[in-house]
């Protein structure tokens, strides 16, 4: 890719190939053959995109629990990725890390499941390239919940009094797990930034052309200045903070467990002491707008795959070129990893 | 006698607490959701959601506790505690005793602890031992829902600061979310009997530091906590077939430990195993057998522990944990030595 003008198509590519896969790991994960916890990037693929692109052999990520799409558009090798999601030996940690502590030494990619540490990791990463008079950056991928843990904020000062290249990258999809980010936020993050020495600025994250040439300049001052920026790039979560998210369940749920659900509701509003009637309907009327504004999300905020589709379409031959090729990608992949593992029982 | 499941008698005894003194809050990441019954019952001025600064919240819980409120704080998994670390180790458990005890911090922190349905070493551990480590702290670790009701109940009265670790694999809110979210095609060990059985009419706190005496027997000690309890209730059948008569010690507080108790039963067994889902190294196995040693007793020992960094893999991870069948294996191989 050159650094003037982005090639939408291959972004794309990136994207669809990044989507495909997390369905076809959602998929399994339904199915059982994924145990645990599974957060996805499912509408996080622009932000990566458009920032993974710039990178050059020798850059680092942090990566927080959301690091199958990085790993996958950073060219880490997608049947390992897929064996260590299910557990397997053969997977890229040999099983031993499973979806949330991801690492890969050959291309400085480390991952953790605490919320904040990609902050002091992306530092370190990005001392030691300083150190060794490189030219490499460090990304911390993070999301706005992250933002207000203490170490995410050490992290920005460091980075600022040590002059540190970090691009800090904070996917903001207005919810912390379950808590509007507002609601426990103080302040702005880029203006917090600021405040620490850092220049940020807000992006839409869901544009994957926006993304990519705002970072192709961010990224091309840091490595001639070596040091630090902040973007907060807005997004969506298509599936909530991770599979079989309950607010999302709430949600899309039928009337029988729609009742399991308000069965409870109910007790807590009638039982005889505790605060006011009136409270216990505002903190209803809270949760039930909590369940609202994450589905809303979903429907007013448009998916980045779509928007970035939308502009291809010109070009409608070349499009459905990419999709069928990916798609053959990744069934290829999927019978590969399943004659894997079944050449194994 | 009626039933309920571990969830619900610790939210039971809360919401009892709650109403009888005004002091108490609850606060944590997304209490608002994961507490639904109390953010509605009580508002939320008392079920207060935090930003996702363990640290912080915890710091603050602590000064909070010493001015007056009566603060129980969620730390989502007991993993996370790391972050919180210094408001435990250097705070919350040395202002009594610097001030030269005349302030106390009544503060407890819920925590969801243990492993079993493939989440990895860094959201499955269980920590008890290192965390009671630090003086001036007690950990708590109920195994059924009885105890989970009355033991939060002991913690919410004591005057210090008390860690009370819930095992997931007792719990409807963290298995669902955390394990099953929503699905069909998983399934865990989950003891039954841990998870939803009878409770008292009326909670009772139980005695701090107390153990119980689960299953009486003679020939070998089994001592356990959470979890453990049941995989050793489910060897004890086992070894029943083969003439084995086990005594089952459920610890319930690693800190205080119910030494005199534990003494008590391997002098009429001499013979103990620990089975301790904790790490093995420098923790609560290799201080019981520190204790009986000192005490003069007379005894065969034997642990099993979670060995290293806890895989991801569920196999792997099967390997790793405690179970019915290392604990046969390892009583057999004792009585054969």
């Amino acid at each position: 890719m050159n650094n003037e003008e982005p090639d939408i198509f291959a972004l794309y590519e990136l994207m669809f190939y990044s989507r495909r896969f997390e369905e076809m790991v959602q998929e399994l994960w339904d199915k059982g053959k994924i145990f645990g916890e599974m957060h996805m990037s499912l509408g996080e693929e622009a932000i990566n995109a458009g920032v993974i692109s710039h990178l050059v052999e020798g850059d680092a990520i942090a990566l927080d629990h959301r690091g199958t799409s990085p790993l996958i558009m950073r060219g880490i090798n997608p049947k390992k990725l897929l064996l260590e999601l299910l557990g397997h030996p053969n997977g890229l940690c040999r099983g031993n890390g499973g979806h949330m502590h991801l690492f890969s030494k050959e291309h400085l990619v480390a991952s953790s499941g605490i919320v904040g540490a990609s902050g002091p990791a992306a530092v370190g990463f990005a001392l030691a390239s300083k150190y060794k008079k490189k030219q490499n950056i460090a990304i911390a991928f993070f999301g706005e919940g992250a933002a207000n843990q203490s170490m995410m904020l050490s992290s920005l000062n460091l980075a600022s009094a040590w002059n540190l290249p970090v691009l800090f990258v904070c996917k903001d999809n207005d919810v912390s797990i379950t808590t509007p980010s507002k609601e426990v936020t103080g302040g702005n993050l880029t203006e917090r930034a600021k405040s620490f020495g850092i220049n940020g600025i807000e992006l839409n994250g869901l544009d994957v052309e926006f993304v990519w040439q705002k970072c192709a300049s961010i990224i091309d001052n840091m490595r001639k200045t070596m040091s630090p920026f902040f973007i907060v790039a807005k997004c969506i979560h298509k599936e909530g903070h991770l599979l079989g998210d309950s607010i999302l369940r709430a949600q899309r749920s039928t009337i029988k467990e729609s009742i399991e659900r308000t069965g409870p509701l109910l007790k807590s509003l009638t039982r005889l002491k505790g605060a006011s009637i009136l409270k216990r309907g505002a903190s209803i009327a809270k949760i039930m707008s909590l369940i609202t504004k994450i589905g809303d999300q979903l429907k007013k905020r448009n998916d980045p795959l779509v928007l970035a589709k939308n502009k291809l379409k010109k070009n409608n031959e070349k499009l459905e070129l990419i999709e069928s090729k990916v798609n053959n990608q990744i069934e290829t992949l999927i019978f590969d990893v399943m004659k894997t593992i079944e050449g194994d029982e | 006698m009626k039933k309920m499941s571990f969830d619900q008698a610790i939210e039971s005894v809360i919401q009892q607490e709650m109403i009888n003194d005004k002091n108490i809050i609850v606060m944590g990441e997304d209490v608002h959701t994961i507490r639904l019954n109390l953010f509605i019952q009580f508002g939320k001025e008392r079920v207060i959601s935090t930003p996702i600064c363990e640290d912080a919240f915890l710091g603050a819980a602590v000064t909070a506790a010493m001015a007056g409120l009566r603060p129980i704080v969620e730390i989502m998994l007991v993993d996370f505690i790391g972050v919180a670390m210094d408001a435990i180790l250097n705070h919350a458990a040395k202002v009594n005793f610097f001030s030269g005890n005349k302030w106390d911090v009544p503060l407890v922190i819920r925590s969801a602890c243990g492993g079993g349905y493939g989440d990895g070493g860094q959201h499955e551990q269980s920590l008890w031992g290192w965390l009671a480590h630090i003086p001036g702290i007690s950990v708590v670790v109920p195994s059924n829902p009885s105890d989970a009701g009355n033991l939060m109940l002991s913690a919410i009265q004591m005057n210090s600061p008390v860690i009370f670790l819930e095992h997931k694999l007792l719990s409807d809110l963290w298995l669902d979310s955390m394990a099953y979210g929503g699905r069909t095609t998983v399934n865990f060990d989950v003891p039954s009997a841990g998870k939803y059985s009878e409770v008292p009419t009326k909670w009772e706190d139980l005695l701090v530091g107390q153990l119980n005496v689960v299953k009486e027997g003679i020939d070998i000690t089994l001592v356990s906590v959470g979890v453990g309890v049941h995989r050793c209730l489910e060897a004890a059948e086992i070894l029943k077939d083969k003439n084995i008569s086990c005594e089952i010690l459920d610890l319930r507080w690693i800190s205080p430990l119910d030494s005199s108790n534990i003494i008590r039963s391997v002098k009429k067994t001499g013979k103990i195993i620990v089975v301790d889902e904790d790490y093995k190294q420098f923790g609560l196995s290799g201080e019981i057998s520190a204790i009986l040693l000192e005490n003069h007793v007379n005894f065969k020992y034997g642990r099993i522990c979670t060995e290293g960094t806890i895989p991801f893999s569920r196999k792997l991870e099967d390997q790793v944990l405690p179970s019915a069948k290392k604990i046969v294996e390892k009583v057999v191989l004792m009585f054969e030595e």
